[in-house]
């Protein structure tokens, strides 16, 4: 946004590139077909939203995102989230377990326990979701590399405490195409981590009909410095990549994509958020129906969790992260949202305090109980610049799509660090403009206060906690059964070799108590590891 | 973002990749020949990381490298840091330009010592 030096906004232009009009009319949407582009919520094309009823009937889920330490810390911190009125879980892992690494791996040292729960074998899983009642409750595993092996964990959970596998609720992250991009919890080569993918979709659309087996993660795209029609261009140009290698093993359109979830971010301009939401809605169904010829309305629904974008939230003057937090929440439940996660106002600097969390957690339930936010559905819909940008938005995000496609897809454009070349100097790009002032971040570069000292209760670390679990794994290794374990890695790796689903057998090594860094080295034999592309 | 930046300042910048080992980071160190480390580290294993990093340093014979962290650093473990030897530290939030006229000036002083 470009300031005279009067109060007056001279030109505005949207982060995606849109010139924005100061007023809207009916002629900025008189070539619009209501029917045909439109139309009711939970019909196609789904601009409105994906339930004909939507917050009418349910409110959103509200899924913040906890965990650290070690399992029985988590499993205390998942006990009192549910007892605050929270409806579903989000599980967070430590970076060597992200990485596949186990607790007494010389590399992840340093990091046992820190940004998340420490796994090592499937005792550590039994213990996270002890006395949970797994069957009434979604959960969400954030891990994306050794998602596979995680949500193996969590079946042999269910599978012990008598819960069968079609009553299991829940998502696995699990897009690692954003991992090269932005994340950076890569372990394997893009390939067999997409085969990866496709084993947990064949197996999961056959054997845990409920749960959703990948999230496209826009979020972190966008948090890596896209605009929001890259946002929804990469992650939907990542989600027909998944959705091609499923269709090659022979499954049908309609037999996973209904299971399909998407992870959105939110920050920026509010106006801009809605419409992206709604024509990646639009956009989303037309693909899933013209280009894969889907015939259940369902596998044409974009699912979404969409929460407060932790790049919208500023070190300086935390406090005001509780109010972008509150803004956020309202443009997700305006965007028709399934799924809410708000990032806490300490999260610049730590894991979410006791405090922060519950906060986040009030926010929505504000929201949801004092602001009738649930009254009607996509309440925004009709509004003249609310469908002009819609329009505008799902045309950029097409045009986006297409330059990717015609230059050789996006499995190409990650392993060649294209995209992630694009990011990093857009990222940098924006902090310029955000250091001189063009972006205008408030308590950042306006009503800067400098006596301000940041008065922030930090995440205590406890250095027992790798010890601990190094003690733990140590006695597993010793009373299990050193045979069985080796049999299991046996089969897996034979599974891995050939184009068999590895997932019968990766549920048969965890059940051997087998560790995540025994089955990741097994993977790692086979598959290689990833090399960041070079170059900046 | 920051090896941009530098990069953008007229610097050569190697930048090794994320989830990098103390040993790879030295590695790298002694066989570029660098001037200048920046390490950027988010989980809160600032203080053992850089304390593993110096001493590596240290003992490889090159205490002279220059070394910035920056990432997520809560204000209070800043003199820490320097305290183990760790020359500028640059929380999230900080100035582009005053990790850039940081290493400047730093060279400048070298150099002045120096008789350059």
């Amino acid at each position: 946004m470009k300031k005279k030096e009067s109060e007056e906004l001279e030109e505005v232009v949207l982060e995606s590139g849109i010139e924005v009009k100061s007023v809207y009319g009916p002629e900025d949407v008189k070539e619009l077909n209501f029917e045909e582009k439109i139309g009711q919520p939970g019909e196609y094309p789904f601009t409105r939203g994906i339930h004909p009823e939507m917050y009418r009937k349910r409110p959103w889920t509200m899924r913040q995102y906890s965990g650290f330490g070690t399992p029985k810390e988590t499993n205390e911190r998942f006990k009192w989230l549910l007892q605050q009125g929270q409806t579903a879980l989000n599980v967070a892992f430590d970076l060597p377990t992200q990485l596949g690494l186990d607790s007494d791996d010389p590399f992840a040292e340093e990091e046992v326990g820190r940004v998340g729960m420490a796994i090592d074998t499937l005792e550590d899983m039994e213990q996270a979701f002890q006395d949970i009642p797994i069957e009434r409750i979604s959960t969400s595993l954030t891990i994306n590399s050794v998602a596979s092996v995680l949500l193996v964990m969590y079946l042999a959970v269910a599978e012990k405490q008598g819960i069968s596998w079609d009553q299991v609720r829940g998502t696995t992250q699990n897009d690692i195409l954003k991992e090269y991009i932005g994340r950076g919890t890569w372990i394997f080569p893009v390939e067999p981590s997409i085969r990866l993918i496709g084993d947990m979709v064949e197996f999961c659309s056959q054997n845990v009909p409920k749960f959703n087996p990948f999230s496209v993660c826009g979020y972190h795209i966008r948090e890596s410095g896209a605009t929001p029609v890259q946002e929804m261009a990469y992650a939907f140009l990542i989600a027909i990549t998944y959705i091609q290698e499923v269709l090659e093993r022979g499954l049908k359109i309609d037999e996973f994509a209904g299971r399909i979830a998407f992870n959105f971010d939110i920050h920026g301009n509010l106006w801009e958020q809605v419409a992206k939401f709604r024509a990646g809605r639009r956009l989303w169904a037309g693909i899933i129906k013209e280009r894969f010829g889907a015939q259940n309305p369902r596998s044409m629904t974009l699912r979404m969790i969409a929460g407060g974008g932790g790049g919208g939230l500023t070190v300086q003057q935390p406090e005001n992260n509780i109010v972008r937090g509150a803004y956020y929440a309202l443009i997700s439940a305006l965007s028709g949202t399934q799924t809410m996660a708000l990032c806490s106002y300490d999260e610049a600097y730590t894991i979410p305090s006791k405090k922060a969390a519950l906060i986040s957690l009030r926010t929505m339930q504000i929201l949801v109980d004092e602001m009738g936010l649930r009254d009607t559905v996509d309440p925004l819909g009709g509004a003249y610049y609310i469908e002009w940008l819609t329009n505008e938005m799902e045309k950029k995000i097409v045009e986006c799509m297409e330059r990717v496609e015609s230059t050789g897809g996006m499995v190409k454009a990650v392993q060649q660090g294209h995209i992630q070349r694009e990011m990093s100097h857009q990222a940098y790009i924006r902090e310029k403009k955000i250091q001189s002032g063009e972006i205008i971040k408030i308590g950042v570069n306006k009503y800067v206060m400098v006596e301000e000292t940041a008065d922030i209760e930090l995440h205590p670390f406890n250095p027992e906690v790798a010890r601990e679990k190094k003690e733990k794994l140590g006695e597993i290794k010793a009373r299990r059964d050193g045979g069985e374990v080796k049999k299991a890695l046996a089969e897996l790796e034979k599974a891995a070799r050939t184009e068999d689903n590895v997932m019968p057998h990766l549920l048969n090594a965890v059940k051997s108590y087998a560790t995540l860094g025994e089955i990741t080295r097994v993977f790692k034999g086979i598959f290689g590891e990833f090399h960041e592309p070079k170059g900046l | 973002m920051v090896a941009l930046a530098l990069k953008d300042a007229g610097m050569e910048v190697i930048y090794t990749g994320l989830h990098r080992s103390i040993e790879e980071i030295l590695k790298t160190a002694l066989e570029e020949d660098v001037d200048v480390i920046g390490m950027s580290i988010y989980s809160g294993a600032h203080l053992s990381l850089s304390k593993k990093l110096m001493d590596g340093l240290e003992k490889r014979g090159i205490a002279d490298k220059l070394v910035l962290i920056g990432g997520n650093i809560p204000q209070k473990d800043i003199t820490a840091l320097e305290e183990c030897g760790v020359d500028g530290v640059f929380p999230v939030g900080s100035k582009l330009d005053a990790i850039i006229q940081f290493i400047k000036t730093k060279f400048r002083e070298r150099n002045e010592k120096k008789g350059v």
